[in-house]
């Protein structure tokens, strides 16, 4: 593991992009999510149409996949250049991981009683009330941990983005591993470590969170 | 997409093209008959010559150099090279086992013997002189920078400031232009290919590595890119073989400094990467001692 040590600053630098992409991501996938869980359950037709079929293409589609998207075709196909780097790996992070937070999301949202949303709608609410008043806090408590996994997921994710000029965590274990063919092993038992450095405090964080608003039911 | 197409449609072209070149003058690559006892006794050459076979490793990716198509044997500046010794031991072209030596492997199979040489753009370095030696240079290879055709701005490494650059992740040009052109931004993927679809993009302004590879990829894109400038860095290209071997080496640079001489070598040259890149500089054959 020496050669992390020597190189201190660069590994510094490449877990703060890690950190910087998985927390920018993260949120925006959340924001995302949300929405496109709200269109999945919504009455309009148009909306449900368009997120289904939205979340059933780019979930199935590798990552990889949705990199190479922003890289080789989407400046072909509708003049979209996007900068190498943090940025494409945040839009193509996001573009991936809404998805799955949308159906963890939507799961909540089946878990909640149909009578809520029927008393909802009797005292006169709009749809958009019953989802953000009554539906969305009661569907929030149970997906917690669905949702958890989603994010470990994520975090983990971020390394696609080696391969796609982003210097990040896994691009610094092959140039450092290149340059140190001694120190290989080392080098990436550091880096696991580094991942877990950031994926184990958001089990804990979730873990305790969800003792304090879990549902008795 | 349709880059792609085309690039294979070259490609396969290409291979076609000297598939019959090779067919059309077979009966040149003959070897003369070459006696066995002319060589010293004991000496790798006689062991060879004696055996009628040699194993050459080379690279299997690498256009212009040395490239394999999926079925037949590699093709390349590299490779005729790899004959032309052949045929100096009396080895006809069918008693050449060749063998792919990637970057990482050609030391190991060195001195393993699981090869007798490695013709392989190769660059002769003082490291690898402490595990195996090396007869030539027979090329003088450098890094460079290749751009979109209609880029303007930059002639050369100094021009690099603030410019984005691509290269591969752990490769010796990316490491150069990370330590003596700091000014520069490196983006750095798993291959040299993937650098190509940004550069058309204007993702990244320059690619760089060594001129053989770039003029490969100019050879494909049609005049979309260019090389410019001067190579700015010294590759010289060596043929590997064991280290105490010093009889085997001082013969092979024998052997290159007569193909210099008698236009085998240009000739080799003209058929293979000539096609694409100017013709080199005869090089100076480097008889070093070992300590």
């Amino acid at each position: 593991m020496g050669a992390l040590f020597d190189n201190l600053d660069v590994v510094a630098k490449a877990f703060g992009n890690t950190l910087w992409i998985s927390v920018v991501a993260g949120i925006l996938s959340f924001v995302w999510g949300v929405v496109l869980a709200a269109f999945r359950v919504s009455p309009v037709g148009p909306l449900r149409a368009f997120g289904t079929a939205y979340v059933n293409v780019i979930r199935n589609t590798p990552l990889t996949l949705v990199f190479i998207f922003f890289l080789a075709a989407s400046p072909q196909l509708m003049g979209l250049v996007v900068p190498l780097g943090a940025t494409m790996a945040i839009i193509a992070m996001t573009l991936y991981t809404s998805t799955f937070v949308c159906e963890a999301v939507r799961s909540g949202v089946n878990s909640v009683g149909v009578g809520q949303a029927e008393a909802a709608r009797s005292v006169g609410l709009t749809f958009i009330q019953t989802l953000t008043h009554v539906i969305m806090p009661q569907a929030f408590r149970s997906v917690m941990p669905p949702l958890i996994n989603v994010y470990v997921a994520h975090i983990k994710n971020t390394s696609v983005a080696a391969g796609f000029a982003t210097t990040e965590l896994v691009a610094i274990a092959n140039r450092l591993a290149n340059g140190n063919p001694g120190d290989v092993v080392g080098i990436f038992f550091g880096i696991g470590l580094a991942f877990l450095v950031l994926t184990v405090p958001l089990s804990v964080a979730a873990e305790r969170l969800e003792s304090r608003v879990a549902v008795a039911r | 997409m349709y880059t792609r197409t085309r690039m294979v449609a070259l490609g396969a072209a290409a291979v076609l093209a000297l598939a019959a070149c090779s067919s059309g003058d077979g009966g040149e690559d003959e070897p003369e008959e070459v006696d066995p006892s002319a060589f010293a006794e004991g000496s790798t050459m006689a062991a060879l010559a004696d055996a009628g076979a040699i194993t050459i490793g080379t690279k299997f990716d690498q256009p212009l150099f040395g490239l394999k198509p999926p079925s037949g044997d590699p093709e390349g500046f590299d490779v005729e090279i790899g004959k032309i010794i052949a045929a100096e031991l009396g080895i006809p072209e069918d008693g050449i086992e060749w063998v792919e030596t990637v970057s990482a492997n050609r030391e190991p199979y060195i001195e393993g013997g699981q090869v007798d040489i490695v013709v392989a753009t190769y660059t002769i370095n003082d490291e690898r002189k402490e595990v195996i030696s090396f007869a030539g240079p027979y090329y003088n290879a450098g890094q460079a920078l290749m751009v979109m055709s209609d880029n303007e701005d930059i002639m050369g490494p100094d021009d690099l400031a603030g410019k984005n650059v691509c290269s591969v992740e752990g490769s010796t040009p990316a490491a150069n232009i990370a330590e003596n052109y700091p000014d520069a931004e490196l983006s750095l993927f798993g291959a040299y290919t993937d650098c190509l679809e940004p550069l058309r993009n204007g993702q990244v302004d320059v690619v760089t590595t060594d001129n053989v590879i770039l003029a490969g990829y100019v050879s494909e894109s049609d005049e979309e890119f260019k090389v410019v400038g001067e190579p700015f860095t010294e590759e010289p290209y060596g043929i590997g073989l064991a280290r105490e071997d010093t009889d085997f080496r001082m013969w092979i640079n024998d052997v290159l400094e007569e193909i210099f001489e008698d236009g085998r070598w240009l000739e080799a040259w003209n058929e293979t990467a000539g096609t694409v890149l100017p013709e080199p500089e005869v090089p100076t054959i480097d008889r070093y001692e070992i300590e």
